[in-house]
């Protein structure tokens, strides 16, 4: 096959200086996380969580973080447009979110749709006090739903036919982001 | 990776690849009706109609609760008092209620392959909730399930299928499900309840209940559906209880803890004691705990396809 042409989003380290940056930027507007919770979205959203929560540590080390993993499978609005059902992931919140402070995690944020479901699922648990959205990637232009993130690792313009492939560590890749053009 | 098949009709019509899809979304299932919040937007766009032409009341509750659960539109049908005893055709019946624009059902019926037979005719997605003494796949998923919740896998676990096989379309799907995930079955009733050719299906046959109690790691208890049989297949039910029901003295004259299952409803008494389904081994509860979360399993992926 072809080499398909692909632009490093995040080259040469530099997604562990965002997700620094990123975590400054939730230090500056959450001080001691006093009642704050984080929760990745399945599967990727959950991993940068994970880091978000390590850093948050480094830099306030009085901040108790509490982690939450959640799957929106069951609560996305497209099972019958979809050629199989997706398969669905574990869901963990082990934890109150009533009244909580939420910092929702996931890695790309394109239509808005999965962030909906994610609201939608997150809801079942509780009614937080606030609810705040961090993405990896931010693909603009696109958004189906009038949803925004809070915090953003990059901002990137995107034509329908390219895609956003993340590789983390955490599932066997080299921590890579790449924008992809599928033609 | 999708089911198979678009209807589940039986096991038969499974793979094993299903019977594990099925599962590992029954687990996510189980822990969302765990939650304070039961209940999932899955199905929210979906109208599901349950046709029982046989009475049912574990079944229909567990199907209607997986459906709500589901967020789907449920609407109900049973035979009695309804069009059919007017001498509508089943076809005919289905098709009014499709009519109305219904996406998938869930159909009883006291006649064997009437969910096959509707399958090649209407267009929706269909589940068999048991069809004469054919086939009761949910049944078996469920049976399996809390199966491989107590012992991990079924591989090499030992299942006795004990009481009236010949009238059981739970013994018939369970025997195709156990096998297929690799359990060893044995069935075990008197002679004249069960079937000839069991064998052929890969089930041992075994006539004595203690030694079959003695060689297995569950049992699976039937009751003896008196509906069923046109004929006396045993001089009493008193006989019955005497050979092949299960006491407390028997369970526990075995040196192991045995697993007992039963899949409702059950005649306290006849074939169980109401010691033996209450006691600490019984799983009987919990089949039907999990039956709502497998039954959300099955609705969830088939209304995917």
């Amino acid at each position: 096959m072809e080499q398909q042409p692909r632009l490093d989003l995040f080259p040469a380290g530099k997604l562990t200086l965002t997700l620094q940056r990123l975590c400054h930027e939730l230090a500056e507007n959450y001080g001691d996380f006093q009642d704050t919770v984080i929760i990745g979205a399945q599967p990727r959203g959950v991993f940068l969580a994970r880091r978000i929560g390590l850093i948050i540590k480094e830099i306030v080390p009085t901040a108790d973080l509490p982690l939450g993993e959640l799957d929106v499978t069951f609560y996305r609005d497209d099972l019958r447009r979809h050629a199989a059902p997706l398969q669905p992931n574990q869901t963990r919140i082990n934890f109150q979110i009533e009244d909580k402070r939420v910092i929702l995690v996931d890695d790309v944020l394109y239509t808005g749709r999965s962030v909906r479901s994610a609201l939608d699922a997150m809801l079942a648990f509780g009614r937080p006090r606030s609810v705040e959205l961090l993405v990896l990637v931010d693909r603009r232009h696109k958004r189906e739903l009038p949803i925004e993130p809070g915090y953003v690792g990059i901002a990137v313009d995107t034509i329908e036919t390219q895609r956003v492939l993340v590789e983390l560590k955490e599932s066997g890749g080299n921590d890579e982001v790449f924008l992809i053009d599928r033609t | 990776m999708p089911l198979s098949t678009r209807h589940l009709l039986g096991i038969k019509h499974l793979r094993p690849e299903d019977l594990h899809l099925i599962f590992e979304t029954a687990d996510n299932f189980k822990d969302i009706i765990n939650r304070p919040i039961k209940k999932v937007p899955s199905l929210r766009d979906v109208t599901i109609a349950n046709l029982f032409f046989e009475s049912s009341t574990r079944t229909r509750i567990s199907f209607e609760l997986a459906e709500r659960r589901l967020s789907a539109d449920v609407v109900n049908f049973a035979a009695s008092g309804s069009s059919v005893s007017k001498g509508e055709t089943l076809l005919d019946t289905v098709n009014n209620i499709l009519a109305m624009k219904v996406d998938m059902v869930v159909m009883r019926h006291p006649l064997p392959g009437a969910p096959v037979f509707l399958s090649k005719h209407i267009r929706a997605n269909i589940v068999n909730a048991g069809d004469g003494t054919h086939e009761h796949p949910t049944q078996a998923l469920l049976d399996c399930f809390s199966l491989r919740e107590k012992f991990g896998s079924l591989e090499g676990v030992k299942v006795a299928i004990v009481g009236d096989i010949t009238h059981s379309r739970v013994a018939l799907s369970n025997i195709l499900a156990l096998n297929m995930l690799g359990a060893k079955v044995r069935v075990c009733g008197p002679p004249t309840l069960i079937p000839r050719h069991i064998a052929s299906l890969g089930a041992e046959v075994s006539f004595d209940l203690r030694e079959t109690l003695e060689w297995c790691d569950a049992a699976n208890m039937l009751r003896i559906q008196l509906e069923r049989q046109d004929i006396k297949y045993f001089p009493s039910l008193r006989e019955y209880t005497m050979r092949y029901g299960l006491d407390l003295p028997l369970l526990n004259s075995l040196d192991k803890k045995l697993v007992i299952m039963h899949p409702g409803p059950i005649n306290r008494g006849v074939e169980i004691t109401s010691e033996v389904a209450d006691s600490e081994q019984s799983i009987i509860l919990d089949q039907v705990e999990n039956g709502v979360a497998v039954r959300m399993a099955v609705l969830y992926l088939l209304a995917g396809t």
